[in-house]
């Protein structure tokens, strides 16, 4: 008996046995389809990551044009108060389960127009629930693949029919001592804007 | 191939494409009244990536402005770093005691990295608009050439999108070893890969008369609506800042200027879709030209008064504490077209005003005109022969 890719132990070739939650999110963590969105310079390393060097299609992330297909939303490059509702109605035109992956600086915090920028909304987490950050201004292709990764880990942890829980979210590219992801509270923790302000 | 609208206005169907569509190059709103499969009217929405860019300008000290301009045009950053450079210069120029001599050796390495972009930087162009008409592998071999590119302005200057490497008074770092002979080596597969790339798409047929005659733009039109850049020239318009107001060594170089000429044959006009894709092309080719004419300019780095790294950035940054009094403005030559830089100055530590003029602005007004008439599967494909870049329309 041999453990083989996918979820649960397979007793041969074609006998696996496993819960069917487990099956489930294995079968959503390898076919994480994206969003095609993208506003800013994020954007094109977005499309790289896509493209041939770093081609993101062998984690089966395909890009979508319509939210509706989609189970990832990466919130690559600013977001405007114009823009910001928008991103919303995006968002909750996607089916359960969904993600979001705040790529680059001005997705996490507003980045280098936070300070002065009076149009430029300072982190999309104010408007959607932001799983993983990736921080960069813009994140290298390499980054934005280790915070799908990091996603990943988390997809399979969702339990479509049982209990769920309620996970902080994860800084990609910030390794605990020990490698563990570092984890911040989450955003409605007491502790206040989950730690980034 | 234009049809005229035929239904009274109340039975025409509004359509309403983005501001998140994956073919309007990020987050272009337009709105489109349908006749049917024809457009009878678009109007374009802009704002959506207004990030307040100019009145920043108004906050930040005069080099910390640089890193902006790389978000203005990401596409192009090096070129958005130049042109505020250049004008930034033009200025401290305008008192003798605050010129600013930039080294030969910062020159040509501006100029070559300049024309690096544009080539990086319409190969986005010519493969999102292969891609908006519905073949996605050009794309990914612009990509691939693009990633090229990116590798030589990685070890440049440590960045692979935006730069933040041309600096007023000079370029940021001195080229790397063995730049040179690698941006040589570029330049040879590059040229093989583009003959590739122009036998799968430039003379597929299905392509060229996709875009052949669509979206007409006349000489006369394209003046009047201040085109600018390879849009101006797809319509025949013989005008280049490069060679007609050079700045840096462009004076030096001989810039041979490609203009629409009806390149897609018998069902083609100058200044079509196909015309200002063909232009983006020429001017791929042209830039490897102007590259290898630089690297044979480059004076050698052992050459230590020219060398770009040293004192002389920090007398530029003392200079820059006090900048003379007065307005400039300077246009340089963007992939996109004409980028220039209106810089008012009030002697201070900050700029009094940075006025931004960037070409897919212009060409983002054309919709409205061009667009009447035209099939509604056109609209992603004209959008895409104007190779608008949002930031840069809203800033």
């Amino acid at each position: 008996m041999t453990r083989r890719e996918g979820p649960g132990d397979a007793f041969d070739d074609r006998i696996h046995l496993t819960a069917v939650d487990e099956f489930l999110a294995w079968g959503k963590e390898h076919s994480l389809f994206y969003l095609l969105f993208a506003t800013a310079c994020c954007g094109i390393e977005l499309m790289q990551a896509g493209g041939p060097r770093y081609d993101v299609d062998r984690l089966g992330m395909i890009p979508r044009a319509t939210p509706r297909q989609a189970d990832l939303m990466i919130v690559a490059g600013t977001i405007t108060h114009k823009m910001a509702s928008r991103v919303r109605t995006l968002w909750e035109q996607m089916g359960e389960p969904r993600w979001v992956v705040s790529m680059g600086s001005c997705a996490n915090s507003g980045g280098p127009f936070s300070k002065w920028s009076y149009s430029v909304l300072n982190g999309i987490d104010k408007y959607v629930p932001v799983d993983v950050y990736v921080p960069g201004c813009p994140p290298r292709p390499e980054a934005l693949i280790d915070g799908v990764m990091a996603l990943r880990e988390r997809v399979r942890r969702y339990r479509t029919l049982g209990e769920r829980s309620t996970e902080p979210h994860v800084v990609a590219g910030h390794e605990a001592p020990f490698g563990a992801r570092c984890q911040l509270p989450p955003p409605d923790a007491p502790a206040g804007d989950g730690g980034r302000a | 191939m234009t049809v005229e609208a035929s239904t009274p206005a109340g039975e025409r169907m509004t359509l309403n494409m983005g501001p998140h569509h994956p073919a309007t190059h990020g987050v272009l709103r337009i709105v489109v009244e349908s006749d049917g499969e024809v457009v009878a009217r678009c109007t374009p929405d802009h704002g959506y990536l207004h990030r307040s860019i100019e009145k920043i300008g108004e906050c930040v000290e005069w080099p910390m402005f640089v890193p902006y301009t790389d978000r203005i045009d990401y596409v192009c950053a090096m070129n958005a770093n130049l042109a505020y450079c250049v004008a930034v210069e033009r200025l401290l120029a305008s008192d003798p005691a605050t010129t600013v001599v930039v080294p030969r050796r910062a020159e040509c390495i501006r100029v070559l990295v300049a024309e690096l972009n544009r080539i990086s930087s319409h190969l986005i162009a010519v493969g999102a608009m292969a891609m908006d008409v519905g073949a996605y592998t050009p794309f990914l071999h612009g990509i691939a050439q693009r990633e090229a590119v990116n590798d030589i302005f990685e070890k440049l200057c440590g960045q692979r999108l935006t730069y933040n490497y041309v600096t007023i008074g000079g370029v940021a770092f001195d080229l790397h070893d063995g730049a040179v002979a690698e941006i040589a080596a570029f330049l040879d597969q590059f040229e093989r890969e583009m003959q590739r790339f122009n036998r799968l798409v430039t003379t597929n047929t299905i392509f060229r008369d996709r875009c052949a005659g669509l979206a007409v733009v006349d000489a006369a039109q394209a003046i009047a609506w201040g085109l600018v850049g390879p849009n101006l020239r797809g319509s025949g318009v013989d005008f280049d800042l490069r060679r007609d107001e050079s700045y840096g060594i462009y004076g030096e170089l001989d810039v041979r200027v490609p203009k629409g000429e009806a390149f897609a044959g018998r069902h083609g006009r100058q200044g079509d879709a196909y015309d200002r894709y063909v232009v983006r092309l020429l001017e791929i080719q042209e830039s490897v030209r102007l590259c290898r004419a630089v690297l044979q300019l480059l004076p050698p780095a052992a050459d230590k008064p020219a060398d770009p790294l040293g004192g002389h950035q920090a007398e530029v940054s003392k200079i820059l504490r006090k900048v003379p009094k007065g307005a400039v403005h300077v246009r340089t030559e963007a992939p996109r077209g004409e980028m220039g830089y209106w810089i008012v100055s009030d002697g201070g530590k900050v700029p009094f005003r940075v006025r931004c003029r960037t070409g897919s602005f212009t060409a983002a007004g054309m919709f409205q005109h061009v667009m009447r008439g035209i099939f509604l599967a056109d609209v992603v494909a004209v959008i895409g022969s104007f190779d608008v870049v949002v930031p840069e329309i809203d800033r």
